[in-house]
């Protein structure tokens, strides 16, 4: 096992996909002669050639639909958009013509497309630069939503995805890039729309995902020290939501803390907990509570930004509010 | 045209009243002074009139809504009539806000914190039993605890809870074991075994009649300071008096003992004015009534409350016999009159029919005094030297101290011996 970053490893299911697949090429802003704008793709064009590196126009709508066209023809692009924020001018590419090709031709077609994005706050980039809008996309059936929060399923994921021959929007979250942690020797893939046990426990169950899963893992050292021993869910999709071991963990803690990076209203942790309270009301022994982003566009000051981000200590408390 | 029957106000005090029972439903006819509906204030439930004839169109609250003084009942109108019900209950909230911004001067002064504060816990109590009615089988308990119940056949209600706001939780569940009686450790074995059911603890939400006896009750202890005179009374010849005239009414119109000690109070309060009397701290006086009206204390399964006789003092025995008969009944029934309970200058508390020999009672403000009777009970007594068989009673006066003095109290304690030992007196 290497202990590396999320950067190489999710550079390394890129590297690795195109080596083992040609149909496979990556376009962007500044994918390829730079190495990308958080340097993933650094020395992918002086290996693979400007054919399989693609720097694109400044539009995202181009980025997003020469993409689609190029899977709709039998190759197996990666776009990379410079960050979350901007897909909003690709809204149509992504979620009328990605999400719903294969279903308005009755299947005639199958989409492999993945479209990388970082998102996420917490880096001063002020309030349009900053959001968290995963659920926005998870909204629509048709199009796949993952989110990993840990190099190893970085890198996993990310292989499958490529794999895939579904269209998938894979969020990186930007400050994830220089986490660090295990990732498995050699070839591995990591299955799709799968939630798992990031960490065992039997009094909280905390389900959250991406970024959240390494606060969590704070708060749940923290809380340990107190005797309390939290479960956390990495949910990893958002779209299939997996709520297998979701449902399984809450049955035996019966108290849940729902954590997302992301606002509160409509969010992952409203779905989250909808479903439990129709899956597993008869185990509900306290109502569960979620901890989201305050209702704000992010600020742009240092400390107003990470007062409206959840933080650990928010996770903590949560958590004693519901036991 | 459409009326609005509003919530009334029933007594100088009362702010917002609880309709208990509609007596009228919608859609039907009603005269005016039938009764519509009964309605519950801290005091009393009461018969509320139709002010109004015609057709009872709408009931605008449910059974068991306390609102404000002034807010809209029930709408009565023609049977066939077109009614806006919204502007016309509108209209007359305007009304209402007009009236209440021309005395705004009085209104202002009249809210000071002790008016407001005591409110507050009853509305409180209110939605708290309301919402203990809404909740699943009538405990707050949390989803899983109510499977776990029962599962196990655990009454939830005999479970105490530890969750927030006493909800019953998974460990309230686990931690439950059926109440064994509580036999200390260390007996010898083969002791026999208490078979009976345990009682359970009952959670009874507070009638607006309990908590205000509770309210003014503790305020008149704190603030008021008692003394306790206690004399004892030679009753053989009220017993001998009362038997006679007794004899001599019909069934149903019998005097009791009481009459006739509040018949004899009347008349020693005329002599004592400084004991039916009301102390004004605000103007820093004492105010001695003119009207001598005598409270009779009555106990009914909510609560206690005092009926009046007006003017006892000019009012023949038998007529104070007849009128507290009637409004005693009345309360029994929850059917009395704001008319019945208000204006009492002095109380009096018998509990001589439960055997009590003697006992102090709560000066109800704001009187001044308040007379604590017991049982006419025969004992033996000591006249000239020999012990022979004789008929007492004890009585205590509680008095206001700020009011009156303690030698007040016995000189009307002495006083009242006047017509209780000589009763004739009471008829003259």
């Amino acid at each position: 096992m290497a202990r590396i970053t999320m950067r190489e490893a999710i550079s390394q299911a890129l590297w690795e996909e195109m080596e083992r697949d040609e149909r496979v090429f990556i376009m962007g802003e500044e994918v390829g002669v730079w190495g990308g704008t958080y340097a993933v793709t650094k020395g992918f064009y002086d290996h693979f050639g400007e054919k399989r590196v693609r720097d694109t126009p400044i539009s995202e709508a181009v980025i997003v639909g020469s993409a689609i066209g190029a899977a709709l023809t039998g190759l197996r692009p990666v776009a990379e958009l410079m960050t979350i924020n901007f897909a909003f001018v690709a809204m149509d590419h992504i979620v009328n013509e990605a999400a719903k090709l294969h279903y308005m031709f009755g299947g005639q077609f199958r989409l492999p497309l993945v479209i990388r994005a970082p998102g996420g706050g917490g880096r001063q980039l002020a309030a349009t630069h900053s959001q968290t809008p995963d659920v926005i996309f998870a909204h629509f059936p048709g199009l796949k939503v993952v989110s990993p929060g840990t190099p190893a399923d970085a890198k996993g994921m990310l292989k499958s995805a490529i794999r895939s021959d579904d269209p998938i929007l894979f969020i990186e979250n930007a400050t994830l890039y220089q986490l660090r942690g295990e990732v498995p020797d050699g070839e591995y893939t990591t299955p799709l729309g799968k939630s798992r046990v990031h960490r065992p426990g039997r009094d909280v169950t905390i389900v959250t995902y991406s970024k959240m899963v390494d606060l969590s893992t704070k708060a749940a050292e923290q809380l340990s020290k107190d005797g309390i021993e939290a479960e956390i869910i990495d949910l990893r999709s958002l779209r299939p939501l997996d709520m297998e071991p979701v449902i399984e963990s809450f049955k035996k803690t019966n108290r849940a803390v729902l954590v997302e990076e992301g606002w509160l209203s409509y969010g992952v942790g409203a779905e989250v907990a909808a479903r439990i309270y129709e899956q597993a009301l008869d185990y509900v022994d306290a109502p569960i509570k979620r901890v989201a982003q305050k209702e704000v566009p992010l600020p742009y000051n240092r400390n107003l930004e990470q007062m409206a981000l959840p933080q650990v200590e928010d996770i903590v408390k949560a958590v004693k509010e519901v036991l | 045209m459409a009326k609005v029957v509003s919530m009334p106000k029933l007594g100088f005090d009362m702010a917002e009243g609880t309709l208990v029972r509609w007596v009228i439903s919608e859609d039907e006819p009603v005269e005016k002074g039938a009764v519509l509906a009964e309605i519950e204030t801290d005091k009393a439930t009461i018969e509320v009139e139709s002010s109004f004839s015609g057709v009872v169109r709408r009931h605008m609250i449910e059974e068991g809504t306390t609102i404000p003084v002034g807010e809209a009942i029930a709408i009565i109108g023609e049977k066939e009539e077109q009614i806006d019900f919204e502007s016309l209950v509108g209209s007359e909230k305007a009304g209402e806000e007009e009236k209440v911004d021309l005395g705004k001067g009085e209104a202002v002064k009249e809210a000071t914190p002790e008016q407001a504060g005591p409110e507050k816990p009853e509305v409180v109590g209110v939605e708290a039993v309301a919402e203990a009615g809404q909740l699943p089988e009538g405990v707050r308990a949390s989803p899983l605890a109510h499977r776990m119940a029962e599962e196990r056949g655990i009454n939830l209600l005999k479970v105490s809870g530890s969750g927030p706001r006493g909800r019953i939780i998974k460990a309230d569940i686990e931690a439950y074991q059926e109440a064994k009686p509580a036999v200390v450790e260390g007996l010898p074995m083969g002791m026999p075994v208490m078979v009976s059911e345990p009682q359970l603890d009952r959670q009874i939400p507070l009638s607006r009649l309990r908590a205000t006896i509770g309210r003014r009750m503790t305020a008149s202890t704190q603030n008021v300071p008692h003394i306790f005179v206690t004399h004892v009374y030679d009753m053989a010849a009220v017993m001998e008096l009362r038997k006679q005239i007794n004899a001599m009414l019909p069934e149903g119109e019998k005097t009791s003992v009481n009459d006739y000690i509040v018949k004899a109070v009347a008349l020693a309060l005329r002599e004592h004015p400084s004991l039916n009397a009301s102390l004004d701290e605000k103007e820093g006086e004492i105010l001695q009534h003119g009207q001598i009206n005598v409270g009779v204390a009555v106990a009914t399964d909510n609560g206690l409350l005092t009926v009046v006789s007006h003017d006892c003092d000019r009012k023949p025995l038998r007529l104070i016999s007849a009128e507290l008969k009637l409004m005693a009944g009345r309360v029994r029934q929850g059917k009395v009159r704001p008319e019945d309970i208000e204006g009492s200058t002095f109380t009096v508390s018998n509990l001589g029919m439960f055997g009590v020999e003697h006992f102090t009672a709560i000066i109800n403000p704001p009187e001044a005094a308040i007379l604590a009777v017991g049982a006419v009970r025969e004992v033996a007594v000591v006249v000239e030297g020999e012990i022979k068989p004789g008929l007492r009673m004890s009585t205590t006066l509680s008095v206001d101290h700020r009011v009156s003095d303690g030698a007040d109290g016995a000189q009307f304690l002495q006083t009242l011996a006047k017509y209780l030992e000589e009763p004739l007196r009471l008829m003259i």
